[in-house]
């Protein structure tokens, strides 16, 4: 298991989402990301468990750029990663974020 | 002195008169196929065993590799498909030498070995119209050895619905005197149909077993993925819509899968039923079932057939081209010229490079071409117009690139950025190159070039590759869409960002697409056995696909 943090923004103050957001789930290739409101000074802060160790300049890529994108300030995202490809994270976060609001 | 005419004609005549003194009548034994073989034979032949995607005659191929490389040697084959271990056994026991063909699949390996001891001479790979063009021109075979499902006592052949390559085999050897040697499934007294008229046919065997086939066309949908499901609503959203693409060829992946099982749902949804996928030319697909059901495919023609969807494509002849016997006829040389003037090829591929070329081609294996380089390429030698045809000619048009309105085909590739192993499939530099250098190839064996592409579809997004204007510009929309892999990290991002305010690259936001409704949820069917229920019991898979 490799454990990664990453921190984005600060993002200025918007609405946040009333409940947490739960997309995907654990399987072979595939991912579980939680989103949920939490006091981080105005960061997206995103903390990842992955079975396959070796991809944190990946990881920092498309996280940075779907950071990049919403821009939601104070919002925790935890993933449990079972393999899932960098398209799959990238269409996880998406429907996150449409979930959140944010797409 | 007086120059002979007939000379092809003499020597098949002495040929034929060896197997009569052998006495081999037009039915032959499959105990005597040995005899058959020597009495046909001669080294140096030029010769063609049907392989193709899908039919293979078999139990022809394993009797050739029996030959006494002492007495047969030197055999030049030109056949498409490389396919059985038989195939490249006549090679390693030195019973041929040369091979012009078209595609080795699982063989590839192997042949590349061979290629390498040299016991196997390329003369070169080709694409099918191109194997097929040249057997009517400098590579006609002496002796064909075909398949066929049935024959009559007189020798006129049945193919059923895997007529595949048959006719462009026979005619090319029939009408230059050479010999064409059926293997068949059974004898009967009349054919349902005649494929092969009998005075075209040398000699029939019945093999011992029916000739295999292999369901190579068959999509289980339970393993269509999410990414997939995207992907295919920004092909019909953002390509099938906007074009009204009605006439088109579909490559066989999960991904054009993909597409065919959201017609009916989230292309129904847009709205898009009979202006968009009506005629197609591609194998009868099982995944195709819904779409046929539900009215949104009107017509297809096929390459080859599939196994179990017999019922299925004899019970809707309205879609298919079916014979006066009730059963389908497939024919891959019509198919793939069919193919060539529709207006969208859509496919997958291996391995993408900046410059939008496309290849198949891995290191240590020879796997060639079969049909996509002319399904995946502009058909400039197309006059007729149609809606897609013209916009797409006008979106290429260039300042300064002459006066002369043009159309254009749309030539669609469609990948994940990486394959399976988190292996990239956009890479600086295609292992083509590494494959030229290895076996001493003229050109780097690619699949569908860059400048024949029209847009290329990624999990990322759409790059509308005729719409640029350099090549530059064309290299930043290709990295564009490549996501994560060192190729797309590699991008120019406000230029990117320009190409994204033409709509030259385009996310699926940009396209309005809901990530959402990316489930397979979507999919009109999410197993074999839904196929089966839409097809109303017509569709009877394969063993190996029902898991019920």
């Amino acid at each position: 298991m490799e454990h990664l943090v990453f921190e984005f923004g600060p993002y200025p103050e918007r609405p946040r989402p009333a409940a947490a957001v739960i997309v995907g789930v654990v399987g072979s290739g595939n991912l579980e990301a939680l989103c949920e409101s939490a006091p981080l000074g105005g960061r997206l802060r995103v903390e990842v468990s992955s079975s396959v160790h070796g991809f944190g300049n990946t990881w920092k890529a498309v996280l940075g750029d779907f950071a990049d994108r919403v821009r939601l300030p104070d919002l925790l995202i935890t993933i449990n990663d079972a393999g899932a490809t960098p398209a799959v994270v990238g269409l996880r976060l998406a429907q996150a974020a449409a979930e959140l609001g944010a797409a | 002195m007086d120059r002979i005419w007939n000379r092809g004609e003499r020597d098949r005549a002495a040929r034929m008169a060896r197997a009569r003194a052998a006495g081999l009548g037009r039915i032959v034994e499959a105990s005597r196929i040995g005899e058959l073989l020597a009495a046909v034979l001669v080294p140096g032949d030029r010769i063609c065993i049907e392989g193709n995607n899908q039919k293979h005659a078999d139990f022809l191929a394993a009797s050739l590799a029996k030959l006494d490389p002492a007495v047969i040697h030197d055999l030049h084959v030109v056949q498409s498909n490389l396919a059985l271990p038989a195939h490249l056994d006549l090679f390693e026991r030195g019973i041929a030498k040369r091979l012009d063909f078209c595609y080795s699949g699982d063989q590839g390996v192997r042949m590349a070995r061979l290629v390498k001891e040299g016991r196997i001479e390329i003369g070169a790979i080709h694409t099918y119209l191109e194997l097929y063009s040249r057997y009517f021109v400098d590579l006609t075979p002496r002796v064909a050895f075909v398949a066929a499902h049935s024959a009559d006592r007189e020798g006129n052949l049945y193919t059923g619905p895997n007529t595949e390559d048959t006719p462009a085999v026979v005619e090319g050897t029939a009408f230059k005197s050479g010999i064409v040697v059926a293997q068949v499934n059974e004898l009967v007294d009349r054919v349902p149909r005649v494929d092969v008229p009998a005075d075209w046919v040398s000699f029939v065997v019945k093999a011992p077993k029916p000739h295999y086939i292999e369901p190579i066309f068959t999509r289980d949908p339970a393993n269509i993925t999410e990414i997939q499901v995207l992907m295919a609503m920004m092909v019909v959203k953002g390509i099938y819509a906007p074009y009204e693409v009605a006439r088109l060829n579909h490559g066989i992946g999960f991904d054009t899968a993909a597409i065919e099982l959201i017609l009916p749902t989230y292309a129904e949804s847009l709205g898009l039923k009979g202006r968009i996928c009506r005629y197609m030319t591609v194998n009868p697909c099982p995944t195709l079932i819904p779409a046929i059901e539900s009215g949104w495919v009107e017509g297809i023609h096929c390459a080859g057939s599939e196994l179990g969807m017999e019922a299925y494509t004899a019970a809707r002849p309205d879609v298919f081209f079916n014979g006066p016997d009730g059963s389908m006829r497939s024919n891959r040389v019509f198919c793939q010229l069919a193919g060539h003037y529709a207006d969208l090829f859509i496919g997958s591929t291996l391995q993408v490079d900046p410059e939008g070329n496309s290849s198949t081609a891995t290191a240590n294996r020879i796997a060639g071409f079969g049909g996509a380089p002319n399904f995946g390429s502009d058909s400039r030698g197309r006059r007729h117009v149609s809606k897609p045809w013209l916009m797409a000619g006008r979106e290429a048009a260039r300042p300064g690139g002459g006066t002369m309105p043009r159309g254009r085909k749309l030539v669609v590739q469609m990948v994940e950025t990486y394959r399976e192993k988190m292996q990239p499939t956009f890479v600086e530099k295609l292992d083509a190159w590494k494959l030229m250098d290895e076996f001493g190839l003229d050109l780097p064996p690619v699949m569908v070039y860059g400048d024949d592409v029209t847009h290329l579809v990624t999990e990322e997004g759409i790059a509308h590759l005729h719409r640029c204007a350099t090549v530059a510009e064309r290299e930043q929309a290709v990295r564009g869409v490549a996501g994560y892999t060192p190729v797309g990290l590699a991008r120019d991002r406000a230029a990117v960002e320009g190409l994204r305010d033409r709509g030259i690259v385009q996310r699926p936001a940009d396209l309005g697409i809901d990530p959402r409704l990316a489930t397979r949820d979507l999919l009109a069917a999410r197993s074999i056995k839904d196929l089966v229920r839409w097809s109303g019991g017509l569709y009877d898979p394969p063993k190996r696909f029902r898991n019920w």
